[in-house]
Protein backbone atom coordinates (compact mmCIF):
# COMPACT_ATOMS: atom_id res chain seq x y z
CA UNK A 1 0.00 0.00 0.00
CA UNK A 2 1.14 3.48 -0.90
CA UNK A 3 2.61 5.56 2.35
CA UNK A 4 -0.27 7.92 1.66
CA UNK A 5 -2.67 5.56 1.86
CA UNK A 6 -1.38 3.94 4.48
CA UNK A 7 -1.41 7.08 6.41
CA UNK A 8 -4.69 8.08 5.06
CA UNK A 9 -6.34 4.24 6.84
CA UNK A 10 -4.28 4.96 9.94
CA UNK A 11 -5.82 8.06 10.60
CA UNK A 12 -9.02 7.33 9.61
CA UNK A 13 -8.63 4.18 12.07
CA UNK A 14 -7.29 7.02 15.10
CA UNK A 15 -10.67 8.91 13.96
CA UNK A 16 -13.53 6.29 14.31
CA UNK A 17 -11.93 5.34 17.85
CA UNK A 18 -14.03 8.85 18.86
CA UNK A 19 -17.47 7.37 19.42
CA UNK A 20 -18.50 9.51 22.11
CA UNK A 21 -17.77 12.44 20.69
CA UNK A 22 -19.90 11.41 17.23
CA UNK A 23 -22.79 11.31 19.56
CA UNK A 24 -22.52 14.49 20.96
CA UNK A 25 -21.62 15.84 17.18
CA UNK A 26 -25.14 14.27 15.99
CA UNK A 27 -26.94 15.99 18.76
CA UNK A 28 -25.71 19.33 18.28
CA UNK A 29 -25.62 19.64 14.45
CA UNK A 30 -29.43 18.27 14.75
CA UNK A 31 -30.13 21.15 17.04
CA UNK A 32 -28.52 23.87 15.38
CA UNK A 33 -30.09 22.46 12.19
CA UNK A 34 -33.28 22.94 13.71
CA UNK A 35 -32.94 26.67 15.03
CA UNK A 36 -31.45 27.73 11.69
CA UNK A 37 -34.23 26.47 9.74
CA UNK A 38 -37.01 28.26 12.51
CA UNK A 39 -35.12 31.35 11.61
CA UNK A 40 -35.65 30.75 8.35
CA UNK A 41 -39.16 29.75 8.00
CA UNK A 42 -39.83 32.80 9.85
CA UNK A 43 -38.30 35.32 7.84
CA UNK A 44 -39.94 33.11 4.29
CA UNK A 45 -43.39 33.50 6.17
CA UNK A 46 -42.89 37.29 7.23
CA UNK A 47 -41.88 38.38 3.63
CA UNK A 48 -43.48 39.75 0.75
CA UNK A 49 -41.06 39.76 -1.95
CA UNK A 50 -39.75 36.75 -4.18
CA UNK A 51 -36.55 35.64 -2.90
CA UNK A 52 -33.62 34.27 -4.66
CA UNK A 53 -34.15 30.63 -3.37
CA UNK A 54 -37.41 28.42 -2.36
CA UNK A 55 -37.79 27.61 1.44
CA UNK A 56 -37.35 23.91 0.76
CA UNK A 57 -34.02 24.47 -1.11
CA UNK A 58 -32.55 26.74 1.80
CA UNK A 59 -34.01 23.77 4.46
CA UNK A 60 -32.08 21.00 2.33
CA UNK A 61 -29.22 23.30 2.15
CA UNK A 62 -29.18 23.86 6.15
CA UNK A 63 -29.20 20.22 6.73
CA UNK A 64 -26.60 19.15 3.54
CA UNK A 65 -24.42 21.93 5.53
CA UNK A 66 -24.83 19.92 8.88
CA UNK A 67 -24.35 16.63 7.65
CA UNK A 68 -21.46 17.22 5.79
CA UNK A 69 -19.88 20.10 8.04
CA UNK A 70 -16.90 17.58 8.94
CA UNK A 71 -16.09 17.82 5.37
CA UNK A 72 -16.06 21.57 4.81
CA UNK A 73 -15.53 23.31 8.07
CA UNK A 74 -12.39 25.19 8.07
CA UNK A 75 -11.73 25.24 11.54
CA UNK A 76 -12.05 22.08 12.32
CA UNK A 77 -8.11 21.57 13.02
CA UNK A 78 -6.06 18.59 13.45
CA UNK A 79 -3.48 19.82 16.54
CA UNK A 80 -1.77 17.12 16.12
CA UNK A 81 0.53 18.36 12.93
CA UNK A 82 0.27 22.64 14.87
CA UNK A 83 2.15 20.45 17.70
CA UNK A 84 4.38 18.82 15.34
CA UNK A 85 6.13 22.71 13.78
CA UNK A 86 5.42 24.51 17.35
CA UNK A 87 7.23 21.50 19.30
CA UNK A 88 9.65 20.25 17.09
CA UNK A 89 8.46 16.48 16.66
CA UNK A 90 8.67 17.50 12.71
CA UNK A 91 12.23 16.18 13.17
CA UNK A 92 10.82 12.79 12.98
CA UNK A 93 8.19 13.52 9.69
CA UNK A 94 11.52 14.82 8.15
CA UNK A 95 13.43 11.90 8.11
CA UNK A 96 11.09 9.97 6.15
CA UNK A 97 11.26 9.28 2.75
CA UNK A 98 7.67 10.60 1.72
CA UNK A 99 6.80 14.02 0.07
CA UNK A 100 5.24 16.07 3.43
CA UNK A 101 2.95 18.00 1.41
CA UNK A 102 1.37 14.67 0.31
CA UNK A 103 1.58 13.11 3.66
CA UNK A 104 0.00 15.71 5.46
CA UNK A 105 -2.62 16.20 3.01
CA UNK A 106 -3.75 12.65 3.37
CA UNK A 107 -3.75 12.86 7.30
CA UNK A 108 -5.82 15.86 7.03
CA UNK A 109 -8.37 14.26 4.07
CA UNK A 110 -8.84 11.18 6.76
CA UNK A 111 -9.57 12.99 9.37
CA UNK A 112 -12.33 14.92 7.98
CA UNK A 113 -13.84 11.64 6.33
CA UNK A 114 -13.55 9.80 9.58
CA UNK A 115 -15.10 12.77 10.95
CA UNK A 116 -17.98 13.11 8.90
CA UNK A 117 -18.65 9.14 8.62
CA UNK A 118 -19.57 8.58 12.07
CA UNK A 119 -22.30 10.94 11.83
CA UNK A 120 -23.75 11.44 8.29
CA UNK A 121 -25.67 8.80 8.60
CA UNK A 122 -27.72 8.95 11.21
CA UNK A 123 -28.31 12.91 10.79
CA UNK A 124 -29.57 12.63 7.30
CA UNK A 125 -32.03 9.38 8.12
CA UNK A 126 -33.30 11.68 10.94
CA UNK A 127 -34.05 14.93 8.66
CA UNK A 128 -35.03 12.73 6.01
CA UNK A 129 -38.09 11.48 8.41
CA UNK A 130 -38.59 15.10 9.94
CA UNK A 131 -42.16 17.08 9.07
CA UNK A 132 -42.56 19.35 6.73
CA UNK A 133 -40.94 22.11 6.00
CA UNK A 134 -38.36 20.98 8.39
CA UNK A 135 -37.76 17.73 6.16
CA UNK A 136 -34.44 17.30 3.87
CA UNK A 137 -35.64 17.56 0.23
CA UNK A 138 -34.37 14.15 -2.33
CA UNK A 139 -32.12 15.41 -4.89
CA UNK A 140 -33.58 17.64 -7.74
CA UNK A 141 -32.69 14.07 -10.01
CA UNK A 142 -30.32 11.40 -10.40
CA UNK A 143 -28.27 13.59 -12.34
CA UNK A 144 -27.66 16.53 -10.08
CA UNK A 145 -26.82 13.93 -7.50
CA UNK A 146 -24.15 12.67 -8.93
CA UNK A 147 -23.07 16.46 -9.90
CA UNK A 148 -23.54 17.04 -6.29
CA UNK A 149 -20.86 13.98 -5.53
CA UNK A 150 -18.35 15.33 -7.33
CA UNK A 151 -18.90 18.98 -6.54
CA UNK A 152 -18.86 17.87 -2.82
CA UNK A 153 -15.54 15.51 -3.28
CA UNK A 154 -13.85 18.56 -4.97
CA UNK A 155 -15.22 20.94 -2.31
CA UNK A 156 -13.32 18.58 0.54
CA UNK A 157 -9.92 18.52 -1.83
CA UNK A 158 -10.65 22.71 -2.12
CA UNK A 159 -11.38 22.91 1.31
CA UNK A 160 -7.62 20.62 2.50
CA UNK A 161 -5.92 22.59 0.55
CA UNK A 162 -6.92 25.80 1.85
CA UNK A 163 -6.84 24.41 5.72
CA UNK A 164 -2.86 23.05 4.53
CA UNK A 165 -1.94 26.86 3.88
CA UNK A 166 -3.08 27.27 7.36
CA UNK A 167 -1.22 24.79 8.50
CA UNK A 168 1.97 26.02 7.02
CA UNK A 169 1.68 29.44 8.08
CA UNK A 170 2.60 28.12 11.56
CA UNK A 171 6.29 28.06 10.75
CA UNK A 172 6.01 31.38 10.35
CA UNK A 173 3.85 32.38 13.49
CA UNK A 174 4.54 29.86 15.50
CA UNK A 175 0.93 29.54 17.01
CA UNK A 176 -2.55 28.43 14.96
CA UNK A 177 -5.18 30.80 16.88
CA UNK A 178 -4.64 33.70 14.94
CA UNK A 179 -4.64 32.33 11.29
CA UNK A 180 -7.29 29.55 12.07
CA UNK A 181 -9.52 32.76 13.75
CA UNK A 182 -8.71 34.78 10.49
CA UNK A 183 -9.85 31.98 8.51
CA UNK A 184 -12.57 31.04 10.38
CA UNK A 185 -14.53 33.86 10.64
CA UNK A 186 -13.60 34.98 6.73
CA UNK A 187 -14.58 31.47 5.54
CA UNK A 188 -18.22 30.89 7.36
CA UNK A 189 -19.17 33.95 5.86
CA UNK A 190 -17.37 34.14 2.16
CA UNK A 191 -18.45 30.17 1.65
CA UNK A 192 -21.98 30.94 2.83
CA UNK A 193 -22.06 28.74 6.28
CA UNK A 194 -24.10 31.19 7.66
CA UNK A 195 -25.95 32.24 4.77
CA UNK A 196 -26.77 30.69 1.27
CA UNK A 197 -24.74 32.98 -1.23
CA UNK A 198 -28.13 34.07 -3.26
CA UNK A 199 -29.40 35.83 -0.32
CA UNK A 200 -26.73 38.21 0.22
CA UNK A 201 -26.90 41.45 -1.06
CA UNK A 202 -25.00 42.08 -4.49
CA UNK A 203 -21.99 43.82 -3.91
CA UNK A 204 -21.40 40.64 -1.28
CA UNK A 205 -21.91 37.51 -3.27
CA UNK A 206 -19.14 39.53 -6.01
CA UNK A 207 -16.66 39.33 -3.42
CA UNK A 208 -17.38 35.68 -2.94
CA UNK A 209 -17.09 35.23 -6.81
CA UNK A 210 -13.79 36.31 -6.47
CA UNK A 211 -12.37 33.21 -3.82
CA UNK A 212 -12.63 29.73 -3.16
CA UNK A 213 -14.81 29.54 -0.21
CA UNK A 214 -18.06 29.01 -1.87
CA UNK A 215 -16.48 26.25 -4.23
CA UNK A 216 -16.23 24.24 -0.45
CA UNK A 217 -19.80 24.41 0.55
CA UNK A 218 -22.18 26.69 -1.30
CA UNK A 219 -21.97 25.53 -4.60
CA UNK A 220 -21.83 21.78 -4.13
CA UNK A 221 -25.14 22.19 -1.60
CA UNK A 222 -27.21 24.11 -4.16
CA UNK A 223 -26.03 21.27 -7.19
CA UNK A 224 -28.21 19.19 -5.04
CA UNK A 225 -30.96 20.87 -4.57
CA UNK A 226 -30.83 21.59 -8.61
CA UNK A 227 -30.60 25.47 -8.07
CA UNK A 228 -28.23 25.44 -9.62
CA UNK A 229 -28.81 23.80 -13.73
CA UNK A 230 -26.95 21.31 -14.85
CA UNK A 231 -24.74 23.43 -17.67
CA UNK A 232 -23.70 25.85 -15.07
CA UNK A 233 -22.83 22.88 -12.65
CA UNK A 234 -20.30 21.45 -14.77
CA UNK A 235 -18.71 25.13 -15.54
CA UNK A 236 -18.36 24.94 -11.76
CA UNK A 237 -16.50 21.91 -11.10
CA UNK A 238 -14.11 23.14 -13.99
CA UNK A 239 -13.30 26.15 -11.72
CA UNK A 240 -13.19 23.79 -8.86
CA UNK A 241 -10.43 22.22 -9.99
CA UNK A 242 -8.60 25.00 -11.09
CA UNK A 243 -8.92 26.59 -8.08
CA UNK A 244 -7.70 22.74 -6.57
CA UNK A 245 -4.79 23.28 -8.67
CA UNK A 246 -3.75 26.70 -7.84
CA UNK A 247 -4.08 26.07 -4.00
CA UNK A 248 -2.14 22.73 -4.16
CA UNK A 249 0.61 24.43 -6.01
CA UNK A 250 0.55 27.08 -3.73
CA UNK A 251 0.52 25.07 -0.58
CA UNK A 252 3.34 22.80 -1.99
CA UNK A 253 5.51 26.10 -3.05
CA UNK A 254 5.43 27.19 0.36
CA UNK A 255 6.10 23.67 2.41
CA UNK A 256 9.03 23.59 0.63
CA UNK A 257 10.26 27.21 1.37
CA UNK A 258 9.11 26.78 5.31
CA UNK A 259 11.41 23.45 5.27
CA UNK A 260 14.76 25.18 3.85
CA UNK A 261 14.69 27.30 6.81
CA UNK A 262 13.06 25.01 9.18
CA UNK A 263 14.08 25.81 12.87
CA UNK A 264 13.67 23.09 15.09
CA UNK A 265 11.95 23.99 18.24
CA UNK A 266 12.87 22.69 21.79
CA UNK A 267 16.00 20.52 21.02
CA UNK B 1 30.75 5.93 5.47
CA UNK B 2 30.26 9.22 7.01
CA UNK B 3 32.40 12.64 6.24
CA UNK B 4 31.82 15.93 7.99
CA UNK B 5 33.59 18.74 6.70
CA UNK B 6 33.56 22.38 8.49
CA UNK B 7 29.70 21.98 9.45
CA UNK B 8 28.76 25.59 10.89
CA UNK B 9 24.84 26.02 12.08
CA UNK B 10 23.64 29.29 14.16
CA UNK B 11 20.55 30.14 14.90
CA UNK B 12 18.89 33.72 15.80
CA UNK B 13 17.58 34.01 19.43
CA UNK B 14 14.94 36.47 20.49
CA UNK B 15 15.71 37.21 23.77
CA UNK B 16 14.81 40.29 26.30
CA UNK B 17 15.22 40.23 30.21
CA UNK B 18 12.52 39.62 32.80
CA UNK B 19 9.58 42.15 33.39
CA UNK B 20 6.96 43.75 32.36
CA UNK B 21 8.74 46.71 31.21
CA UNK B 22 10.66 45.10 29.70
CA UNK B 23 8.28 42.86 27.59
CA UNK B 24 6.30 46.15 26.63
CA UNK B 25 9.84 47.04 24.99
CA UNK B 26 10.16 43.91 23.29
CA UNK B 27 6.89 44.85 21.55
CA UNK B 28 8.69 47.71 19.24
CA UNK B 29 12.41 46.90 19.81
CA UNK B 30 13.22 43.05 19.45
CA UNK B 31 17.21 42.03 20.54
CA UNK B 32 18.23 39.23 18.30
CA UNK B 33 21.58 37.32 19.52
CA UNK B 34 23.34 35.26 16.94
CA UNK B 35 24.09 31.54 18.45
CA UNK B 36 26.75 29.61 17.24
CA UNK B 37 25.11 26.33 17.55
CA UNK B 38 28.26 24.15 15.63
CA UNK B 39 31.47 26.14 14.12
CA UNK B 40 33.36 23.72 11.84
CA UNK B 41 33.12 20.35 12.89
CA UNK B 42 34.87 17.80 10.80
CA UNK B 43 35.00 14.18 11.50
CA UNK B 44 34.95 11.06 9.50
CA UNK B 45 33.32 7.33 10.94
CA UNK B 46 34.20 4.11 9.45
CA UNK B 47 31.35 1.47 8.58
CA UNK B 48 30.58 -0.17 11.60
CA UNK B 49 32.03 1.50 14.32
CA UNK B 50 29.98 2.57 17.40
CA UNK B 51 30.79 6.31 18.69
CA UNK B 52 29.58 8.46 21.39
CA UNK B 53 28.71 11.86 21.20
CA UNK B 54 29.33 13.64 24.06
CA UNK B 55 29.20 17.15 25.40
CA UNK B 56 27.41 19.19 28.14
CA UNK B 57 23.49 20.74 27.59
CA UNK B 58 23.22 22.85 24.08
CA UNK B 59 26.87 21.96 23.13
CA UNK B 60 25.45 21.32 19.77
CA UNK B 61 25.20 17.73 19.77
CA UNK B 62 21.54 16.79 18.84
CA UNK B 63 22.08 19.74 16.09
CA UNK B 64 25.00 17.60 14.65
CA UNK B 65 22.25 15.09 14.51
CA UNK B 66 20.00 16.78 12.60
CA UNK B 67 22.34 17.90 10.16
CA UNK B 68 23.75 14.06 9.62
CA UNK B 69 19.97 12.63 9.20
CA UNK B 70 18.99 15.89 6.64
CA UNK B 71 16.52 17.60 8.96
CA UNK B 72 18.57 20.48 9.29
CA UNK B 73 20.45 22.74 6.36
CA UNK B 74 23.76 23.46 7.96
CA UNK B 75 25.35 27.09 7.27
CA UNK B 76 27.94 25.57 5.38
CA UNK B 77 30.22 23.01 5.28
CA UNK B 78 29.83 19.73 3.19
CA UNK B 79 28.69 16.08 4.68
CA UNK B 80 28.89 12.63 2.76
CA UNK B 81 26.94 9.88 4.07
CA UNK B 82 26.98 6.96 2.37
CA UNK B 83 27.90 9.22 -0.96
CA UNK B 84 24.27 11.38 -0.20
CA UNK B 85 24.30 14.79 1.22
CA UNK B 86 21.77 14.56 3.62
CA UNK B 87 19.59 17.95 3.15
CA UNK B 88 20.18 17.58 -0.48
CA UNK B 89 19.18 14.26 -1.50
CA UNK B 90 17.02 14.16 1.72
CA UNK B 91 13.93 11.25 0.13
CA UNK B 92 16.45 9.16 -0.96
CA UNK B 93 19.52 9.27 1.26
CA UNK B 94 16.73 8.96 4.32
CA UNK B 95 15.61 5.20 3.24
CA UNK B 96 19.07 4.27 4.75
CA UNK B 97 19.31 5.58 8.23
CA UNK B 98 17.19 5.23 11.39
CA UNK B 99 16.53 7.92 13.75
CA UNK B 100 15.75 8.13 17.14
CA UNK B 101 15.28 11.36 19.20
CA UNK B 102 15.15 9.71 22.40
CA UNK B 103 13.00 13.03 24.04
CA UNK B 104 10.50 12.92 21.03
CA UNK B 105 7.89 9.76 19.95
CA UNK B 106 7.00 8.81 16.39
CA UNK B 107 4.27 6.28 17.61
CA UNK B 108 0.64 7.20 16.95
CA UNK B 109 -0.53 8.36 20.55
CA UNK B 110 -3.97 6.46 20.48
CA UNK B 111 -3.39 3.48 18.13
CA UNK B 112 -1.57 0.41 19.18
CA UNK B 113 2.42 0.09 18.33
CA UNK B 114 1.68 -2.03 15.52
CA UNK B 115 -0.28 0.04 13.72
CA UNK B 116 2.68 2.38 13.64
CA UNK B 117 4.61 -0.44 12.53
CA UNK B 118 2.65 -1.07 9.76
CA UNK B 119 2.39 2.42 8.44
CA UNK B 120 6.08 2.60 8.65
CA UNK B 121 6.60 -0.36 6.60
CA UNK B 122 4.27 1.89 4.30
CA UNK B 123 6.03 4.59 4.31
CA UNK B 124 9.67 2.60 3.81
CA UNK B 125 7.93 0.50 0.86
CA UNK B 126 9.45 -2.92 2.94
CA UNK B 127 8.69 -5.60 1.01
CA UNK B 128 6.06 -8.03 3.50
CA UNK B 129 8.38 -11.00 4.19
CA UNK B 130 11.04 -8.78 4.74
CA UNK B 131 9.45 -6.68 7.00
CA UNK B 132 7.93 -9.83 9.00
CA UNK B 133 11.66 -10.94 9.42
CA UNK B 134 13.10 -7.93 11.30
CA UNK B 135 9.40 -7.60 13.16
CA UNK B 136 10.10 -10.83 14.32
CA UNK B 137 13.49 -10.44 15.02
CA UNK B 138 13.04 -7.10 17.07
CA UNK B 139 10.02 -8.26 19.28
CA UNK B 140 12.27 -10.95 20.16
CA UNK B 141 15.21 -9.09 20.81
CA UNK B 142 13.65 -6.42 22.67
CA UNK B 143 10.97 -8.34 24.23
CA UNK B 144 7.96 -6.75 22.48
CA UNK B 145 5.54 -9.36 22.97
CA UNK B 146 3.10 -7.99 25.02
CA UNK B 147 3.07 -4.28 24.27
CA UNK B 148 3.07 -4.27 20.87
CA UNK B 149 -0.88 -4.79 21.13
CA UNK B 150 -1.19 -2.25 23.36
CA UNK B 151 -1.81 2.11 22.52
CA UNK B 152 1.38 3.80 22.78
CA UNK B 153 -0.73 6.01 25.59
CA UNK B 154 -0.54 3.27 27.93
CA UNK B 155 3.00 2.03 27.65
CA UNK B 156 5.51 3.50 30.54
CA UNK B 157 8.32 5.20 29.24
CA UNK B 158 10.95 2.38 29.24
CA UNK B 159 8.13 0.01 27.14
CA UNK B 160 7.83 2.98 24.40
CA UNK B 161 11.50 3.65 24.17
CA UNK B 162 12.14 -0.20 22.96
CA UNK B 163 9.08 0.14 21.02
CA UNK B 164 10.71 3.76 19.29
CA UNK B 165 13.90 2.07 18.72
CA UNK B 166 12.26 -0.87 16.95
CA UNK B 167 10.55 1.34 15.03
CA UNK B 168 13.53 3.28 13.22
CA UNK B 169 14.85 -0.03 12.50
CA UNK B 170 11.97 -1.87 10.84
CA UNK B 171 13.61 -0.58 7.47
CA UNK B 172 16.93 -2.26 8.54
CA UNK B 173 18.88 0.95 7.95
CA UNK B 174 22.98 1.25 7.35
CA UNK B 175 23.67 3.81 9.96
CA UNK B 176 21.86 4.76 12.92
CA UNK B 177 21.52 7.84 14.71
CA UNK B 178 20.11 7.81 18.33
CA UNK B 179 19.76 11.00 20.70
CA UNK B 180 19.74 10.06 24.24
CA UNK B 181 17.87 7.23 23.79
CA UNK B 182 18.44 5.99 27.48
CA UNK B 183 16.94 9.12 28.76
CA UNK B 184 14.98 8.59 31.75
CA UNK B 185 15.04 4.76 31.87
CA UNK B 186 15.49 2.56 34.36
CA UNK B 187 18.71 0.28 34.94
CA UNK B 188 16.96 -2.69 33.63
CA UNK B 189 15.47 -1.01 30.37
CA UNK B 190 19.48 0.83 29.97
CA UNK B 191 20.95 -2.58 29.84
CA UNK B 192 18.34 -4.34 27.58
CA UNK B 193 18.74 -1.32 25.21
CA UNK B 194 22.69 -0.93 24.97
CA UNK B 195 22.66 -4.97 24.57
CA UNK B 196 20.67 -4.75 21.43
CA UNK B 197 22.49 -1.63 20.13
CA UNK B 198 25.79 -3.87 20.75
CA UNK B 199 23.88 -6.69 19.21
CA UNK B 200 22.54 -5.32 15.94
CA UNK B 201 26.13 -3.25 15.49
CA UNK B 202 27.81 -7.07 15.56
CA UNK B 203 25.39 -8.89 13.43
CA UNK B 204 24.60 -6.21 10.79
CA UNK B 205 27.08 -4.55 11.00
CA UNK B 206 24.75 -1.08 11.56
CA UNK B 207 26.87 2.36 12.30
CA UNK B 208 25.76 3.89 15.21
CA UNK B 209 26.11 7.36 16.43
CA UNK B 210 24.54 7.79 20.16
CA UNK B 211 24.37 11.18 22.24
CA UNK B 212 24.36 10.76 25.86
CA UNK B 213 24.65 12.38 28.91
CA UNK B 214 24.83 9.00 30.85
CA UNK B 215 28.70 7.48 30.57
CA UNK B 216 28.14 4.29 31.48
CA UNK B 217 26.01 4.05 28.41
CA UNK B 218 29.23 5.26 26.55
CA UNK B 219 31.33 2.70 28.73
CA UNK B 220 29.23 0.20 27.23
CA UNK B 221 28.93 0.67 23.85
CA UNK B 222 31.26 3.22 22.33
CA UNK B 223 34.91 2.47 21.21
CA UNK B 224 35.53 6.14 20.46
CA UNK B 225 33.97 9.73 21.80
CA UNK B 226 33.62 12.95 19.92
CA UNK B 227 33.36 15.55 22.69
CA UNK B 228 31.44 18.90 21.59
CA UNK B 229 31.34 21.93 23.32
CA UNK B 230 30.12 25.49 22.31
CA UNK B 231 29.91 24.31 19.14
CA UNK B 232 33.55 23.28 18.68
CA UNK B 233 34.62 19.47 18.56
CA UNK B 234 37.32 19.14 21.79
CA UNK B 235 37.80 15.22 21.53
CA UNK B 236 38.56 12.61 19.21
CA UNK B 237 39.57 9.63 20.50
CA UNK B 238 39.21 6.26 22.16
CA UNK B 239 38.10 6.07 25.89
CA UNK B 240 41.42 4.12 26.79
CA UNK B 241 42.90 7.41 25.45
CA UNK B 242 40.67 9.42 27.63
CA UNK B 243 41.46 7.42 30.74
CA UNK B 244 45.24 7.12 29.96
CA UNK B 245 45.21 11.52 29.99
CA UNK B 246 43.43 12.13 33.26
CA UNK B 247 42.42 8.54 34.44
CA UNK B 248 46.48 8.34 36.69
CA UNK B 249 44.69 9.26 39.78
CA UNK B 250 43.73 6.99 42.20
CA UNK B 251 41.29 7.05 44.99
CA UNK B 252 41.86 4.83 48.39
CA UNK B 253 39.80 4.61 51.15
CA UNK B 254 40.97 2.81 54.63
CA UNK B 255 39.04 2.00 57.77
CA UNK B 256 40.52 1.78 60.80
CA UNK B 257 40.39 1.68 64.56
CA UNK B 258 39.67 4.69 65.76
CA UNK B 259 42.65 7.17 66.20
CA UNK B 260 42.99 11.08 67.30
CA UNK B 261 45.22 12.82 64.63
CA UNK B 262 45.08 12.88 60.55
CA UNK B 263 48.04 10.91 58.92
CA UNK B 264 49.32 12.40 56.00
CA UNK B 265 51.44 10.64 53.73
CA UNK B 266 54.00 12.43 51.52
CA UNK B 267 52.75 12.46 47.97
CA UNK B 268 49.21 11.85 48.43
CA UNK B 269 46.24 14.43 48.81
CA UNK B 270 43.93 13.68 52.32
CA UNK B 271 40.51 14.04 50.58
CA UNK B 272 38.42 13.43 53.97
CA UNK B 273 39.12 12.35 57.48
CA UNK B 274 37.16 11.17 60.08
CA UNK B 275 39.08 9.51 63.03
CA UNK B 276 37.80 5.92 61.91
CA UNK B 277 38.02 6.54 58.03
CA UNK B 278 40.46 8.31 55.41
CA UNK B 279 40.37 8.85 51.58
CA UNK B 280 43.45 9.91 49.93
CA UNK B 281 44.27 10.13 46.16
CA UNK B 282 47.21 9.87 44.25
CA UNK B 283 48.75 9.26 41.13
CA UNK B 284 49.79 5.99 40.57
CA UNK B 285 52.18 5.97 38.40
CA UNK B 286 54.49 8.25 40.39
CA UNK B 287 53.47 6.56 43.73
CA UNK B 288 52.60 2.40 44.16
CA UNK B 289 49.54 1.54 45.63
CA UNK B 290 51.56 -0.85 47.68
CA UNK B 291 53.94 1.84 48.62
CA UNK B 292 50.35 4.01 49.76
CA UNK B 293 49.54 1.14 52.18
CA UNK B 294 52.53 0.83 53.43
CA UNK B 295 52.52 4.17 54.85
CA UNK B 296 49.57 4.11 56.47
CA UNK B 297 49.64 0.24 57.84
CA UNK B 298 52.69 1.55 59.87
CA UNK B 299 50.59 4.27 61.22
CA UNK B 300 46.96 2.64 61.85
CA UNK B 301 45.73 -0.69 62.45
CA UNK B 302 44.08 -1.25 59.39
CA UNK B 303 40.19 -2.88 58.80
CA UNK B 304 39.93 -2.47 55.51
CA UNK B 305 41.14 -0.86 52.56
CA UNK B 306 38.88 -0.25 49.05
CA UNK B 307 41.10 1.11 45.67
CA UNK B 308 38.93 3.10 43.18
CA UNK B 309 39.95 4.34 39.74
CA UNK B 310 38.00 7.78 38.89
CA UNK B 311 35.02 7.72 37.34
CA UNK B 312 34.20 8.14 33.94
CA UNK B 313 32.06 10.68 35.47
CA UNK B 314 34.52 12.99 36.91
CA UNK B 315 36.81 12.64 34.00
CA UNK B 316 34.34 13.81 31.43
CA UNK B 317 34.06 16.65 33.83
CA UNK B 318 37.35 17.54 34.63
CA UNK B 319 37.71 17.31 30.79
CA UNK B 320 35.11 20.12 30.41
CA UNK B 321 36.71 22.09 32.96
CA UNK B 322 39.54 21.65 31.11
CA UNK B 323 37.87 23.60 28.14
CA UNK B 324 35.69 25.85 30.16
CA UNK B 325 32.74 24.51 29.07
Amino acid sequence: MSAYLSVCKLRFINGLQYRTAAFAGLTTQLFFGLIFIMVYVAFYNGSTKALPMELNEVVTYVWLQQIFLGLIMLWLRDNEIFGLITNGNIAYELCRPVEMYGFWYSKLLAQRVANTVLRCLPIAFIVLLLPQPYRLSLPHSWSSFTLFLIALLLGLLVTVSISMLIYISVFWTMSPVGSIMMIAVASELLAGMILPIPLMPIWMQNITYFLPFRWTVDFPFRVYSGHIPYMEAIWGIAIQLIWLILLIAVGTWCLRKALRRVVLQGG
Amino acid sequence: MIQLEGISKSFKVAERSAGLKQAAKALFVRKHRTVEALSEISFHIPEGEIVGYIGPNGAGKSTTIKVMSGVLVPDKGSCSIMGYTPWKDRAAYVRNIGVVFGQRSQLWWDVPVIDSYELLRDIYKIPQAEYKASLDMLVETLDLHTIIQMPVRQLSLGQRMRCEIAASLLHSPKVLFLDEPTIGLDAVSKIAVRDFIKEINKEKGVTVILTTHDMNDIEALASRILMIGKGTLLYDGSLQELRGRFGTQRTITVDFEPQQHEIFIPGTELLSWTSERAVYSFDHEQLSVAAVIAGISEQVKLLDVAIDTKPIDEIIVQLYKEHQI
